[in-house]
């Protein structure tokens, strides 16, 4: 087991760097995430790899540690009415509104894709919705780089992807599963750390932020919904995971989905 | 209580998906081949049949064509479940009538989700 010091240095990190909360006495958890990346790494054990952290190793370990924390399962169409509702009705929506100009989606912690490429595959196969520009952000290179690839694996493509979606938009790839180009190419990536200064990312029609407020710290999750709020477009949605709480400056704006308008910019539409 | 029909040749395929399926809430119902499943959809039609492919008597395709061709056949939910992995037999799977496809290895997690998208798990 991972002396609980050596846990405590972990969290320290994770939250210093990434705003994470993570606890200490979860030693399953930051055993089972930090020991693949020690072997990867070439390091005897988790413990080693936690001690060369500590006496100061390079910085991309560090970042690797905090990414390896980072991770959550993600699968395609999670909660798939959401899905839906967000092409049938949100996207169009917003592109009336914009009369024609591009309208921007932003999926913030985008870990391997599945979430983005979801919501990309049933916009390619929506006739006349518009112009839609995607954008999708991840602290972890690792997790973009996997994303951007769009190859997955017959597990993760079993993970809530319909079989019409996948024989429509897959094809076979030795024993990999690879997503169109036509789907892939819908998508720009980008390494984003949420506890930037986001003040220049641009501004967002809708932005996709699912359960991610609640890994993080308290004074974390305010700043990330802080800066994601600067971001929206007026007009704009946030989407949030079913259990994210949204704070005092979002109001809800649909009664079945976790969909968010910043309170200031429906005061000034109301006035 | 739902029912759900669990068609493979395979003893050990059939009790890992009784397991998994009863622990979903289901009723299970076994078949090792096509026509065996066949006289059971001809006595009781269930509410969902897990399929195997390659199977002795009557294949999963052939069953399923001949389901779909009966009086009632349409109701059931079919969700193919095989070995065969390239999307070429998917595609054929799902152009005869079947509603999900589920590529073997699975465990608990892929079988609740493609029936929750169906709408059979809440």
């Amino acid at each position: 087991m991972i002396p609980l010091q050596d846990r405590a240095f972990v969290a320290e990190l994770c939250l210093a760097r990434a705003g994470l909360k993570i606890d200490p006495e979860k030693d399953y958890l930051i055993e089972s995430r930090l020991a693949p990346l020690a072997r990867r790494e070439c390091f005897s054990s988790s413990e080693a790899f936690i001690d060369a952290l500590r006496h100061g190793a390079d910085d991309r370990l560090a970042w690797a540690a905090v990414e390896a924390m980072a991770q959550s399962e993600s699968e395609f169409f999670r909660d798939h009415q959401v899905f839906a509702e967000l092409a049938g009705e949100v996207v169009p929506a917003l592109s009336r509104a914009r009369g024609g100009e591009p309208v921007r989606i932003w999926s913030a912690a985008c870990g391997c894709g599945q979430e983005i490429y979801s919501l990309a595959m049933l916009l390619a196969d929506a006739p006349g919705i518009g112009p839609v520009e995607l954008f999708a952000s991840d602290l972890s290179e690792r997790s973009l780089e996997k994303a951007q690839s769009g190859r997955y694996s017959q597990f993760e493509v079993q993970r809530g992807l319909p079989s019409r979606m996948l024989v429509r938009h897959f094809e076979k790839d030795g024993e990999a599963f690879a997503l169109s180009p036509r789907v892939r190419q819908m998508v720009r990536w980008r390494r984003v750390n949420l506890m930037d200064d986001l003040s220049r990312i641009g501004q967002f029609d809708l932005i996709l932020c699912r359960n991610v407020l609640g890994q993080l710290a308290p004074e974390a999750a305010s700043r990330v919904l802080e800066q994601i709020g600067a971001a929206l477009a007026p007009g704009g949605g946030l989407l949030l995971g079913h259990n994210d709480s949204a704070g005092k400056d979002f109001v809800r704006v649909a009664p079945d989905m976790a969909l968010y308008a910043t309170a200031n910019a429906r005061a000034r539409s109301a006035a | 209580m739902k029912t759900c029909l669990v068609v493979d040749d395979s003893r050990v395929i059939r009790k890992v998906s009784r397991r998994i399926l009863e622990d979903l809430g289901f009723e299970v119902a076994e078949a090792s081949d096509g026509v065996e499943a066949m006289a059971w959809c001809s006595a009781v039609m269930p509410d969902v049949i897990l399929l195997d492919w390659r199977m002795p008597a009557m294949d999963g395709l052939e069953f399923l064509k001949k389901l779909r061709a009966q009086p009632n056949g349409a109701e059931p939910k079919v969700v193919f479940c095989s070995v065969e992995n390239d999307l070429e037999a998917i595609r054929e799977a799902l152009d005869a009538g079947a509603d999900e496809y589920i590529m073997k290895p699975f465990d608990g997690g892929i079988i609740a989700g493609k029936l929750g998208y169906l709408g059979l798990v809440a």
